[in-house]
């Protein structure tokens, strides 16, 4: 029992962080790259452009 | 022709119809009997309208666009929108009663229906699932419409989704005052109830989702994500935590598939993601559309909105066991629930920074916009509890604050403060564009119920952060022998002044919603209407 949790938690406590580190990375670099700049900035008019 | 969706709710609703009757009739139980034939009614009225629409309409389809514009479909936001109005009166008003039993047992009236163990579920289901449920699906349905530019789909589904979900919310309710309960925290509704919240639930995933395929607009707005992730995450929190088995159909009774403390960790995996995914991503929903609209300003970064969204879903879900500190759930799950929650800041933080720089270059509106100022006020609240909650996920804290007033006061700053003042701006509104009313009937008197129901809330959460730290120290204070200072009773008895100014918050509060509920009327009976809708000139405005 103690081993499975000891192997369960050094799995979770590196790949979890590895993990979650690649996906904030990718969400940064998807909500920074300067080409989707002018895409984000239309976006925030839709609520304006309604009719 | 009757058209397949029509046909098929027609066909399920007389099931249903008939599976009640006979669970009715051959029940040993008076709570299902009773709710069996609240279903058995419901359902043939169901289908009675059905039919009744269709011939009324001759079955012509519904034009998507009128004169190029999108023929929204705003009936249901308006039933949802009246819905919301009235729980929330109805949920105040018992929040009230419940405060004044605490300080006042004999207003128990010794009777079972009334007593403060099954008024106190009615409250909490009122206030968060009807009040706050009416509020999201009616705000859902009108911001994926206006943002896709386009009619939600079907005829009878809006309508089904909206009266489904008010139809849950009496069963739910009339079960916690006739003893029906799962015993669960904010998921107190026993098995038929669950079952058939799932049924609404998934066609109002549907229906998001099929307004969401039919958009004119490429991309999808950043509150239409939020929306999604709320519906979505429900719909995981409400099934698993609900996998129960019923003693048999004709019995209110069931049993959940696990027990012990797997059951305990469930139970608040589910019950702190319904505070971060409907009390959070709900209305944080309602920020992203309703404050820019308000301040006829775009969001301050749409960028940061994005990373918001990721991160703040990513790392709610994690948080619950800090629900279950010193209880026979590991330690090491308690700690990794308090470490996200800490981390929890970030996303909290940078979408409240999101939500009040929106105002950045136009804050004189505060000033003269009681309703902006209420959405505001609701950000600025936001921020405070979610500083609040993972100080309180700390072991070392949560040890004193646990089990006290403390935590009442906390989930109200974030409840009345949060999700009740956004509701309220949010209703501010829609309710003029809905029934197309140039503004409202007196901004005046949206000027009071900010100023009252903010006296109010300041009142309920000091009094209760007094209550609480001094009922957590007096439970450990301890004499040179190494006893107990105190017994309960006095701690309960030192409460008693600031149960009083509690319940004196709630009225304060409850008198604002009361003043909402008039303005509203009048602005939806008395408003001048918008110049925009064109009426023939010369023709008279019909008398009221």
């Amino acid at each position: 029992m103690n081993e499975t949790y000891t192997a369960v938690a050094a799995f979770a406590q590196t790949w979890g962080l590895i993990y979650f580190m690649i996906l904030f990375g990718v969400v940064l670099a998807y909500a920074l790259w300067p080409k989707n700049r002018e895409k984000f900035d239309e976006a925030a008019k839709i609520p304006f452009r309604e009719d | 022709m009757v058209s397949l969706e029509e046909g098929g709710f027609a066909i399920f609703l007389v099931l249903l119809a008939f599976a009640c009757l006979i669970v009715a009739g051959k029940t040993f139980d008076q709570v299902m009997a009773f709710h069996a034939g609240i279903g058995a009614l419901v359902a043939a009225v169901g289908v009675f309208w059905i039919f009744k629409t269709y011939f009324d309409d001759g079955g012509e389809p519904i034009p998507q666009e009128i004169d190029g514009k999108p023929n929204y479909n705003l009936g249901p936001v308006k039933f949802g929108s009246a819905a919301a109005m009235f729980w929330g009166l109805a949920g105040f008003s018992v929040g009230l009663l419940i405060a004044l039993q605490l300080a006042f047992p004999a207003l128990n009236f010794d009777l079972p229906w009334t007593n403060f163990g099954r008024m106190r579920p009615l409250h909490t289901s009122a206030v968060i699932f009807a009040f706050g449920g009416n509020v999201l699906l009616a705000t859902s349905m009108y911001v994926v419409q206006r943002t896709s530019r386009a009619r939600m789909p079907g005829k009878i589904l809006p309508w089904f989704v909206i009266i489904g979900y008010n139809v849950f919310i009496v069963i739910a309710g009339t079960g916690y005052l006739l003893g029906a309960t799962q015993s669960k925290e904010y998921a107190e509704p026993e098995w038929y109830a669950d079952l058939w919240l799932t049924i609404v639930w998934v066609c109002y995933l549907l229906l998001f989702l099929g307004t969401l395929w039919k958009r004119k607009e490429p991309h999808i707005y950043v509150a239409n994500w939020f929306y999604l992730a709320f519906i979505v995450t429900i719909a995981m929190l409400h099934i698993t935590n609900n996998l129960t088995i019923p003693v048999s159909i004709y019995s209110t009774k069931s049993y959940i598939v696990w027990s012990g403390v797997q059951d305990a960790m469930v139970q608040w995996w589910y019950g702190h993601n319904a505070v971060g995914f409907f009390l959070t991503a709900g209305f944080l929903a309602i920020m992203y559309y309703f404050i820019p609209k308000r301040a006829e300003r775009p969001v301050y970064s749409y960028r940061l909105s994005i990373v918001h969204f990721w991160a703040l879903i990513f790392i709610y879900i994690w948080a619950g066991p800090h629900h279950l500190h010193y209880t026979a759930l590991p330690q090491w799950a308690s700690t990794l629930g308090t470490t996200f929650s800490i981390i929890l800041w970030m996303p909290s933080w940078g979408g409240m920074i999101n939500g009040l720089m929106t105002l950045s270059g136009a804050w004189d509106k505060l000033r003269t916009d009681p309703v902006l100022r209420m959405m505001v006020v609701s950000v600025a609240f936001y921020g405070m509890s979610t500083f609040e909650g993972p100080l309180m996920s700390l072991r070392s804290v949560n040890s004193l604050s646990h089990y006290t007033d403390w935590t009442i006061g906390h989930v109200h700053s974030g409840a009345l403060g949060w999700v009740g003042y956004i509701s309220f701006g949010a209703l501010y509104c829609l309710i003029p564009w809905l029934w197309n009313k140039k503004s409202l009937y007196s901004l005046k008197l949206v000027n009071w119920h900010f100023w009252l129901s903010t006296l109010g809330i300041v009142l309920y959460i000091t009094a209760m952060w007094v209550s609480g730290i001094m009922q957590g120290l007096m439970w450990r204070a301890y004499d040179q022998l190494g006893f107990l200072e105190y017994s309960f009773v006095e701690t309960v008895e030192a409460m008693h002044p600031f149960y009083i100014i509690r319940a004196l918050g709630g009225a304060l509060f409850l008198l604002g919603a009361i003043i909402m509920a008039y303005n509203l009327w009048m602005t939806v009976r008395h408003g001048e209407a918008e110049e925009a809708e064109a009426t023939p000139v010369g023709s008279l405005a019909p008398a009221e």
